[in-house]
């Protein structure tokens, strides 16, 4: 990021009159514009777009771009959301007309290529998952969640059963509560225990002939691998509930354990954490879905199938199916982007992920862990939840001081004050692309922070081109689009 | 391996300093019984040489809008995209960075996303705008949960069946374990008829869904269509075609109070469906209830203009079970896109765009109601897209159509029972003069041998 | 109104009872734990609530808050000065920023609402 003053606004650069050419002139015969388009329907003028010379565009974003923090420029250790590396050779090969210039409802012979690399992907997703069916359609992990929800209630009104709620985990992702009231159930919050796990004892009582559904988190959003995930999965099922894996945290297991084989009936993969889809400056990522086979009938339609003949066609016959969260197939050019990923990586680089994420996450722990405590053990998976509670009470230095004073030394901010079970939390995630120097030097940048004068720190960043703003006015008096003075 | 910094003599000191002696243990949390005992059945790793030879020769197998010209639309059209939104885009520092919750380093995302804003409300006439949904189909059914909660009313809500089929099917999914009902109201002859749709509406009706143009591409009476809907007190939710802003009327002009569209148009790749991004806007009554992210201009301690996101309490990662919408991302680099898009075509631009679609759309409806076996279905006024039918079975019309080079049109009959004889035409200022004579010919061609 | 006059609810709701009409508000303690306050949802008029349960939500800048009911009736007044401008239960919580009027089913609830003393006393608790 480099420290400039400010981009005006496009439209404080507008000039009247300041237009680029892009388009031919009609070479089809003319007629009246009212023939084509009745008045009535038209506006009486064009939108009050900017107007600008193509240079003023390339050099408005090109500023606008040196004032982010990014993969490709800085260490992102943003918890919970594995900023590892977004390779080079998948943007390239997704800009291939093979991919970009293919319409949705092209016919099936059209699309042979684009169908069997979605069809060896569904397989794929399947097999990291140790689950039978896969649906790629969810434009998100959140939307995941709610696919995966609905498909549950539709099994369990299949079999008569009326079961209306879902048990949560206070530490989970704030989607999930959310997700499962939009599916029409009852979020049921199940407390952690000391260590940081599901209390099994308050699983225990709140788990009923009501329950449909727990969705865990696992590795949970602490950083830690609930081993009880065995007996969890017995106590559900033996009450005809159905096991959950909110998949964020796929990163840290790939190749080592597979979630449908410790239990899980059904989850979400995050594709663009998981399988290195860039994050976008937030979006498109994708939520494909995996289920076990007897919930594969109500997955969403269309599946990606294979005849008999090896020609591929998309499954519409579905009689079973929940129907669509989202238009068309979904959000293609991300899961394109996580097959490449999975054939560069092979059986063999997919265990390396996970055993290099957990290695640098253990690392940098183990650096930090006397300046910054680790409330729930001393070791982890891919990521930790360290505490700044100590240096909150002794100094004043809050979370959120330390992450805006990592800014200053080039790396982006861990993620801060989630999750809500950790008091002063800073969720750390170097994911496994990062090498030990970037580690070190990280760790040496919190160590440092945690003697610098407090003052000091609660007016970090202090080299950024703004400094620390005002949320309260932001959110006051909200100001939302520009308009002309 | 592919993509790890760490050298066998890193991994040795890292094992070391945490006081382990071997990968493995790293993983002891891991019960035994759960571990995978074998490695993956996944495809063996290919090298980036490798990787590009796989993939381009299965790419190299489809035949999409650059090997066959394309007419097909239904959300999801082959417009023009300038080189600057490519080029622009392709910054490191915009796609791989994340959610600019650290304000101070993401001005870049911020103000970007701030601009998005300020842009559809340019276009749409509307008071506000989220930083962007999904998709068009997906915010639809965001519009119906936020029209629930603003009005208050958990009877019904009502969609038109000339609304996209599959927007439509999603409304349905999400709708399906929730309070009220969803009522479909037909139209026969290709727009919705105002007394239809005032005799659908209860005085226990959120909103209703128009689209304008609908999926046929027709162009509904949409100031009386707005108007029946406001006097039963419900909420009119347009979803729009972002292209046709360049030339048809703006949706706060006529009274919307929430616009959804498929932004796909503006920039963006077809990529087979995906990713796009839903496009919402509203009026400023309803701000608190717009589901999504939102940028809100802001001072930073020294008094300079800045941007951030802001009204975070609607979010879900706030509300958890209350929020009444679950989104947590936006499609910050398609609305990036979409802006870039938008500020490269300006306001000429982009009335030439939605001009020359609509005049070359009015070509080809002439060129081929001409067409011995084909006819126009629909007699009202129409935006890029028209309705023809057809004299022999749709499928294998296109089907010879298509072995002729052209994708020329989507066969209505799979959302459509009545209109098994029907085929939904698109035509974008992308298509030239000599295509359009072409599929004529075509269509010819194929109806003359069967 | 006096705050040493009103009752108050462990959820920092107070509540003055006249004959069978109760004024609901929240006390000063909730408005400064509160913070930035930015909206306020209240319930129509007409609204049954059942005491305990939600009848709106308050929100700042960073969290949203439950309002809950200290007793149960149906609301008669709704506060729209506050609805429209916040700022005056920040500025005033026990006179301009009163939030609802309701006809309370059993005055009987009332006797188990904090006095003054005692819910002074729960702060000063929670404070340790």
């Amino acid at each position: 990021m480099y420290k400039l003053d400010q981009t005006p606004l496009l439209f404080e650069s507008s000039r009247p009159g300041r237009a680029t050419a892009i388009l031919p002139a009609a070479d089809v015969p003319d007629r009246p514009l009212d023939d084509v388009i009745p008045r009535a329907h038209r506006a009486a003028d064009s939108p009050a777009l900017p107007e600008l010379s193509e240079l003023d565009v390339v050099r408005h974003y090109t500023n606008l771009s040196a004032l982010n923090m990014a993969i490709d420029a800085n260490f992102y250790p943003l918890g919970s959301c594995t900023m590892k590396y977004n390779p080079k050779r998948n943007e390239r090969l997704a800009g291939l007309p093979g991919l970009g210039a293919q319409h949705p409802y092209q016919d099936d012979d059209t699309l042979q290529g684009l169908l069997a690399i979605l069809y060896e992907l569904q397989d794929d997703l399947a097999e990291i998952a140790g689950l039978h069916a896969v649906s790629l359609q969810p434009a998100a992990g959140a939307q995941g969640e709610l696919t995966a929800l609905l498909v549950a209630a539709a099994y369990f009104r299949d079999r008569g059963e009326k079961r209306t709620q879902v048990l949560v985990p206070d530490s989970s992702h704030g989607t999930n509560p959310a997700s499962a009231h939009l599916a029409g159930f009852e979020a049921v919050t199940i407390n952690s225990n000391g260590c940081g796990i599901v209390d099994l004892a308050d699983f225990r009582a709140k788990l009923s002939d009501r329950t449909a559904v727990f969705m865990i988190t696992n590795p949970n959003t602490v950083g830690l691998f609930d081993p009880q995930i065995g007996e969890i999965s017995r106590l559900l099922h033996d009450c005809g509930a159905q096991l959950y894996l909110d998949g964020a945290n796929m990163n840290a297991i790939l190749g080592i354990v597979r979630p449908g084989d410790m239990g899980v009936d059904l989850m979400h993969y995050n594709p663009h954490k998981t399988f290195s889809g860039p994050h976008g400056g937030g979006g498109p990522g994708a939520g494909p879905i995996a289920v076990r086979d007897h919930l594969a009938p109500y997955l969403p339609a269309p599946l990606v199938g294979r005849h008999p003949d090896g020609t591929y066609f998309l499954d519409h016959d579905r009689p079973k199916t929940i129907g669509r969260v989202r238009a068309f197939f979904g959000n293609t050019g991300v899961l394109f982007r996580a097959y490449c990923y999975i054939r560069s990586q092979g059986p063999e680089g997919l265990k390396r992920v996970a055993q290099h994420a957990v290695l640098n996450a253990n690392y940098l722990l183990t650096l930090i862990k006397d300046v910054y405590p680790v409330p729930f053990g001393t070791r982890c998976m891919h990521e930790f939840v360290a505490s700044a509670r100590t240096l909150a009470k002794d100094r004043g230095i809050r979370a959120m001081d330390i992450g805006k004073r990592l800014i200053d030394f080039n790396f982006h901010a861990p993620t801060v004050y989630f999750p809500l079970i950790v008091p002063e939390a800073l969720m750390i995630e170097p994911t496994e692309t990062e090498s030990r120097e970037t580690l070190d030097a990280f760790a040496r940048a919190l160590r440092q922070i945690s003697t610098e004068d407090p003052e000091f720190l609660h007016n970090a960043p202090h080299t950024t081109p703004v400094s620390r703003l005002d949320e309260v006015k932001a959110a006051k008096t909200p100001v939302l689009k520009w308009q002309p003075e | 391996m592919a993509y790890l910094a760490n050298t066998p003599d890193d991994i040795r000191v890292m094992l070391r300093t945490i006081g382990l002696d071997s990968l493995d243990q790293l993983f002891d949390m891991v019960p035994p019984e759960f571990r995978l005992k074998r490695a993956l059945d996944v495809g063996p790793a290919l090298t980036e040489l490798e990787l590009t030879n796989h993939i381009s020769g299965l790419l190299a197998r489809n035949q999409g809008a650059d090997q066959r010209v394309c007419f097909l639309g239904a959300g999801s059209y082959d417009h023009f995209i300038p080189a600057v939104v490519d080029h622009l885009a392709s910054r490191g520092e915009f796609y791989t960075a994340y959610t600019p919750y650290q304000a101070e380093a993401s001005q870049g995302t911020l103000q970007a996303s701030f601009e998005y804003q300020t842009l559809v409300t340019q276009l749409t006439g509307m008071d506000v705008s989220n930083a962007s949904l999904y998709d068009g189909g997906s915010a639809v059914s965001e519009a119906l949960l936020m029209a629930l909660t603003v009005t208050r009313r958990f009877g019904r809500v009502v969609i038109a069946e000339t609304v996209h089929p599959e927007y439509r099917q999603i409304a349905a999914t999400t709708l399906e374990h929730l309070e009220p009902k969803l009522v479909t109201i037909p139209g026969p002859r290709g727009t919705i008829d105002p007394a239809t749709l005032a005799a659908a509406l209860t005085d226990d009706t959120a909103a209703v869904v128009l689209q304008y143009p609908n999926v046929f591409g027709q162009l509904e009476d949409i100031e009386a269509l707005v108007k029946t809907i406001h006097a039963r007190g419900a909420l009119a939710i347009v979803s729009v075609d972002p292209i046709s802003l360049g030339l048809l009327r703006r949706p706060g002009e006529y009274g919307a109070d929430i616009v959804v569209a498929e932004g796909q148009g503006l920039g963006n790749p077809m990529s087979f469906g995906g990713p796009y991004l839903g496009i919402m806007a509203c009026r400023e009554d309803f701000l608190r209830k717009l589901p999504g992210r939102i940028v809100g201009q802001t001072i930073d301690r020294h008094g300079k203009r800045c941007w951030v996101l802001t009204l975070q309490t609607r979010e879900q990662h706030i509300r958890r079970e209350k929020a009444t919408s679950n989104i947590c991302t936006n499609q910050g680099l398609l609305a990036l896109r979409s802006s870039i898009y938008l500020a490269a075509m300006g306001p000429g631009g982009l009335r030439q765009a939605a001009e020359l679609s609509a005049r070359k759309a009015h070509y080809a409806a002439l060129r081929l109601a001409a067409v011995p076996g084909l006819s126009l279905a629909f007699p009202g006024p129409f935006f890029k897209e028209f309705v023809v039918r057809c004299a022999e079975d749709p499928r294998t019309v296109l089907t010879a159509v298509g072995r002729l080079g052209y994708h020329g049109g989507i066969a209505l009959g799979r959302w459509y029972p009545g209109l098994a004889d029907a085929i939904l035409i698109a035509v974008t200022e992308k298509r030239t003069r000599e295509e359009i004579d072409g599929l004529a010919a075509a269509y010819e061609q194929a109806l003359r041998r069967g | 109104m006096d705050p040493t006059q009103l009752r108050y609810s462990p959820t920092h709701e107070w509540l003055y009872l006249k004959d069978l009409t109760a004024t609901v508000g929240i006390s000063r303690f909730a408005v400064d734990q509160l913070t930035d306050l930015i909206n306020i949802e209240l319930p129509a008029v007409g609204t049954r609530l059942v005491r305990g349960k939600s009848f709106g939500e308050i929100e700042s800048v960073k969290a949203v808050s439950d309002l809950y009911a200290p007793m149960s009736g149906e609301v008669t007044e709704v506060n729209t000065a506050v609805v429209d401008n916040v700022q005056l239960l920040a500025d005033d919580p026990y006179e301009l920023g009163w939030l609802i009027k309701l006809n309370v089913d059993d005055a009987a609830e009332f006797g188990e609402l904090l006095d003054y003393e005692a819910y002074e006393k729960k702060l000063a608790e929670e404070a340790h």
